[in-house]
C-alpha cells in the first residue's frame, strides 16, 4: 500500500487509577475514512477518541500523525512502553485534529462568528477580518450564515451543534473527531447536525464518530468498529458490522438498537 | 431624666477642610488597596486553581492564613513588628496598606477560584480541542465568564475594603476617622463629630450596595 | 541580624490568656445577643408592615453600610453624653458589635427563610395554620438548616472584629499584646506570637465550621422529618 495512514494507534491503553479502560487498540485511519465508533456505555468509546486529540494523555501505547509519533519514549522500570507528552506538541497537535463535543461547549459570551472566528485569532494569529471572512464562509456551509450575531444563547440545540462544527471546521483540521454529536439534541434537531455531518462526509473528510445513531452510521460510514470491555471487540464495513455482525455481543448490541432502519 | 441633648453641627461644619483632608486619605488608602488587593488577588487565586504543588500549596497557606488572621492585627504587625526587621521605618500608610491589600488579597483569591471552577468544565475542554494553550483558554474563555459572576462578590469586598481604611486610623494614618477623633478632641464633641463621620461613610457607601444588589439581581436573571 | 528572643512573651503568658479570655467574652456576648436580635430584626424586615419592616430595614442598611470602628466610637464616646449613662469600653464594645453583628445575621435570617420555597407556605396555610405557626413550625425548622454554615461564617467574622475593642482600651488580646510590647520592648516576638494566636484559635473554628458544612450537605436539606 502506497498511501500512508493520516492517523496511527498502536497498543492504545487508558487508565484511570486502578480502572483499565481502554485494553489495547490497534487503528490505522487512512484520509477520507469515516469511522463510526459504536459500544455500550462505560466501553471505552469515547475515551478511545479523547486520546486521539490527547484531551486524555494514553498510559500506554503509540498515537501517529501523518507518520509522525506524538510524545517521546520515556520507558521506566516498571513501565517499558511509557510515553511522555509535552504539552506545547499537544496542543500543536490539537489544532490539526478537531473535535465537536456532545454538549456544544459553545463559548456563551461570544457571538456564533466570534465562536468561529476565536482560533483563527488567537490560535492562528489571523487578522480581524481575514478570521471573519473565513467564519462567515464556515457558517454558511452549515447552514447558519443568518445567524453570525446571534449569541449562542438564542440558537436551538441543533443550531448550538452546527457552530460548534463549524468552529472545528475553521481550523482545517486533518482529521475530525465527533464525540456522540447528537445525544444531548431533542430528537426533532438531530436531522440538521446529521445532514451536516452527512455532506462533510461526501466532501471526503477523514472523521471518527462515536455515535449511537446507527441509522446514520450504516449510511455514512466506510468503516465500524463496535467497542466492548476496552478493546475493538469487531471492526469492518457497515454491512460487516452492523447487518451481519458474526460476534454474538455485536448482534445483542445492534439488536437492542433494531429501532432504527436501515 | 436630665435636658435633652442640643445638638451643634456648626463645629463640625466649619472644620470641613479638616475632614476633606481626611476624605483624600481614605481615598488614597482605599485605591491602592483595592488595586493591590484585587491584583495579587488574582495571581493568588489562579495559583490556588493551579495543579501543580508547588504553587498550589503556597497559595493555600497565604489565603488560609490572612483570611483567619484579623486584620488591625496584621496592620499593627506591619507598623511595630516588622520595622524590627528592616533597617528602615514602617509608614503609617505602607502598614495600613499591607495589611488591607494582603487580607483583600486572601479573601478575593478565593472569590476568583469560584469563579473560575464555576464554568463548566467544557469551556477550557473546547478552547484546548481547539489547539489554544492553557494560558489562551484562561485568558480569553474562562476569565471573561468567571469575572462576570464574581462581580457581586467583588464588589462586597471593595465595600468591606472600603470600610476597613479606618482601621488605619489605629497607626494614625490621616484618614476620616482620624480626623474625627481630632475633631472631636479639639471640639469637645464627639456626638456631632462621630455622627458627622458616620453619615459620610454611609453616604458613599449606601449607592454602592445599592448597586451590588441590583447587578446580584441582573446576574442571577442572566445566568440561565 | 535581628536575635529572635521569645523568653519575655512567655514570661507574660498570664496578661495573653487574659486578652485571650476577653476576647472570647466579648465575642461570646455580642453573639448571644446578636443573633436574637438578628432574628427579630429579619422577622420585622420580611414583614408585611411598613412600620416594622421600614425602620428594620433602616438598621440594617445603616450598620452595614458604615465601618465597624465609626460606630464602635459613636457608642463609646458619643451615646454615654446622648443618655447620660456610664459607658464602659465593654459595655461599649458589647452594644456595638450585638447590632452590628445582628444587622448581617439579620440577612442570613432573611435569606434562609426566604429560600424555603412559597409551597411549604401556601401546604401549611391550606392546612389552616396561621402565619406565626407556619413560620415556627415549617418554614423556621427548614431554613435554620441551611443556614448554619453562613451562620457560623459571620461569628467567625465576628471573632475577627471584636479585635477593635483594643483601640478602646478594652484589655482584649490585641490590646494586651501591645501592653506587652511597650513592657518587654519586643513587638516583634510579642506581635508574631499574637497573630499566631488568633490564626490558630480562627482556623481551628472555621475548619470545624466547614466539617458540620460537609456533614450537614451529605445528610441532605431534602430530609424531611
Amino acid at each position: 500500500m502506497t498511501t500512508q495512514p493520516l492517523m496511527r494507534v498502536q497498543g492504545l491503553e487508558k487508565n484511570f487509577g486502578d480502572h483499565a479502560v481502554l485494553r489495547g487498540i490497534d487503528l490505522d485511519v487512512m484520509p477520507s475514512d469515516r469511522i463510526a465508533i459504536l459500544g455500550a456505555s462505560g466501553s471505552g468509546k469515547s475515551t478511545l477518541l479523547r486520546c486521539l486529540n490527547f484531551m486524555e494523555r494514553p498510559s500506554a501505547g503509540v498515537v501517529e500523525l501523518a507518520g509522525q509519533a506524538i510524545g517521546r519514549a520515556a520507558p521506566g522500570k516498571a513501565d517499558p512502553g511509557r510515553r511522555s507528552y509535552d504539552e506545547a506538541e499537544l496542543t500543536r497537535v490539537r489544532q490539526r485534529v478537531g473535535m465537536v463535543f456532545q454538549q456544544f461547549n459553545l463559548f456563551p459570551h461570544m457571538t456564533a462568528i466570534g465562536n468561529v472566528m476565536e482560533a483563527l485569532r488567537t490560535v492562528r494569529g489571523q487578522r480581524e477580518a481575514e478570521a471573519r471572512e473565513r467564519a462567515q464562509a464556515e457558517l454558511a456551509r452549515v447552514g447558519l450564515a443568518d445567524k453570525a450575531a446571534a449569541y449562542p444563547a438564542r440558537l436551538s440545540g441543533g443550531q448550538k451543534q452546527r457552530v460548534a462544527i463549524a468552529r472545528a471546521l475553521a481550523m482545517d483540521p486533518e482529521v475530525l473527531l465527533f464525540d456522540e454529536p447528537t445525544s444531548a439534541l431533542d430528537p426533532e434537531l438531530v436531522g440538521e447536525v446529521l445532514r451536516v455531518i452527512r455532506s462533510l462526509a461526501e466532501e471526503g473528510r477523514t472523521m471518527l464518530l462515536v455515535t449511537h445513531e446507527i441509522g446514520f452510521a450504516y449510511h455514512v460510514a466506510n468503516r465500524v468498529l463496535f467497542i466492548a470491555e476496552g478493546g475493538i471487540h469487531e471492526q469492518g464495513t457497515p454491512d460487516q458490522v452492523l447487518k451481519h455482525p458474526s460476534e454474538p455481543r455485536t448482534r445483542a448490541f445492534v439488536d437492542r438498537h433494531r429501532e432504527f432502519d436501515f | 431624666m436630665n435636658s435633652l441633648y442640643r445638638w451643634n453641627f456648626a463645629p463640625v461644619l466649619d472644620n470641613l477642610d479638616v475632614l476633606w483632608v481626611g476624605a483624600i486619605g481614605t481615598l488614597r488608602l482605599f485605591v491602592i488597596c483595592l488595586v493591590l488587593g484585587f491584583g495579587f488577588g488574582l495571581v493568588v487565586g489562579l495559583g490556588r486553581h493551579a495543579k501543580a504543588s508547588w504553587i498550589h500549596l503556597p497559595a493555600t497557606a497565604f489565603v488560609e492564613f490572612f483570611r483567619n488572621t484579623p486584620v488591625l492585627v496584621q496592620i499593627l504587625w506591619f507598623y511595630y513588628a516588622l520595622p524590627i526587621l528592616l533597617p528602615f521605618q514602617i509608614s503609617p500608610l505602607v502598614a495600613a496598606a499591607l495589611g488591607i491589600s494582603l487580607n483583600s488579597a486572601a479573601f478575593s483569591a478565593e472569590i476568583y477560584r469560584g469563579g473560575i471552577e464555576s464554568i463548566d468544565r467544557g469551556q477550557a475542554e473546547a478552547a484546548r480541542a481547539l489547539g489554544m494553550t492553557a494560558a489562551q483558554a484562561m485568558r480569553r474563555i474562562v476569565l471573561p465568564q468567571a469575572l462576570r459572576r464574581m462581580l457581586p462578590a467583588l464588589t462586597n469586598r471593595g465595600i468591606e475594603i472600603f470600610k476597613m481604611t479606618t482601621l488605619a486610623s489605629a497607626v494614625a494614618y490621616v484618614e476620616l476617622l482620624q480626623q474625627g477623633k481630632l475633631l472631636a478632641s479639639l471640639n469637645f464633641n464627639p456626638i456631632e463629630t462621630y455622627t458627622v463621620i458616620a453619615v459620610v461613610f454611609f453616604l458613599c457607601l449606601f449607592p454602592l450596595v445599592q448597586a451590588t444588589y441590583a447587578l446580584e439581581r441582573r446576574l442571577g436573571r442572566a445566568d440561565a | 541580624m535581628h536575635v529572635w528572643n521569645f523568653a519575655p512573651v512567655w514570661a507574660n503568658a498570664d496578661l495573653l490568656a487574659l486578652g485571650l479570655l476577653n476576647t472570647l467574652k466579648v465575642t461570646g456576648a455580642a453573639l448571644a445577643f446578636g443573633v436574637p436580635l438578628g432574628l427579630v430584626l429579619a422577622l420585622m424586615r420580611l414583614s408585611p408592615r411598613r412600620l416594622l419592616a421600614w425602620p428594620a430595614g433602616a438598621v440594617i442598611e445603616v450598620f452595614r453600610t458604615t465601618p465597624p470602628l465609626v460606630q464602635l466610637f459613636w457608642f463609646f464616646f458619643a451615646l454615654p453624653i446622648l443618655i447620660h449613662v456610664e459607658m464602659t469600653p465593654y459595655v461599649a464594645a458589647v452594644l456595638t458589635f450585638s447590632i452590628q453583628s445582628a444587622a448581617f445575621f439579620a440577612e442570613v435570617f432573611r435569606g434562609g427563610i426566604v429560600s424555603v420555597e412559597r409551597g411549604q407556605w401556601e401546604a401549611a396555610r391550606a392546612l389552616g395554620m396561621a402565619p406565626p405557626q407556619v413560620m415556627r413550625r415549617v418554614v423556621l425548622p427548614q431554613a435554620v438548616k441551611r443556614m448554619i454554615p453562613a451562620f457560623l461564617e459571620r461569628a467567625i467574622e465576628l471573632m475577627k472584629t471584636t479585635t477593635l475593642v483594643a483601640i478602646v482600651s478594652y484589655a482584649d488580646l490585641l490590646f494586651q499584646t501591645n501592653e506587652v510590647a511597650q513592657k518587654t520592648f519586643r513587638p516583634l516576638e510579642v506581635f508574631t506570637v499574637t497573630a499566631l494566636i488568633y490564626f490558630t484559635v480562627i482556623f481551628a473554628a472555621s475548619q470545624l465550621v466547614h466539617g458540620l458544612e460537609r456533614r450537614l450537605a451529605a445528610s441532605g436539606e431534602g430530609m424531611t422529618r
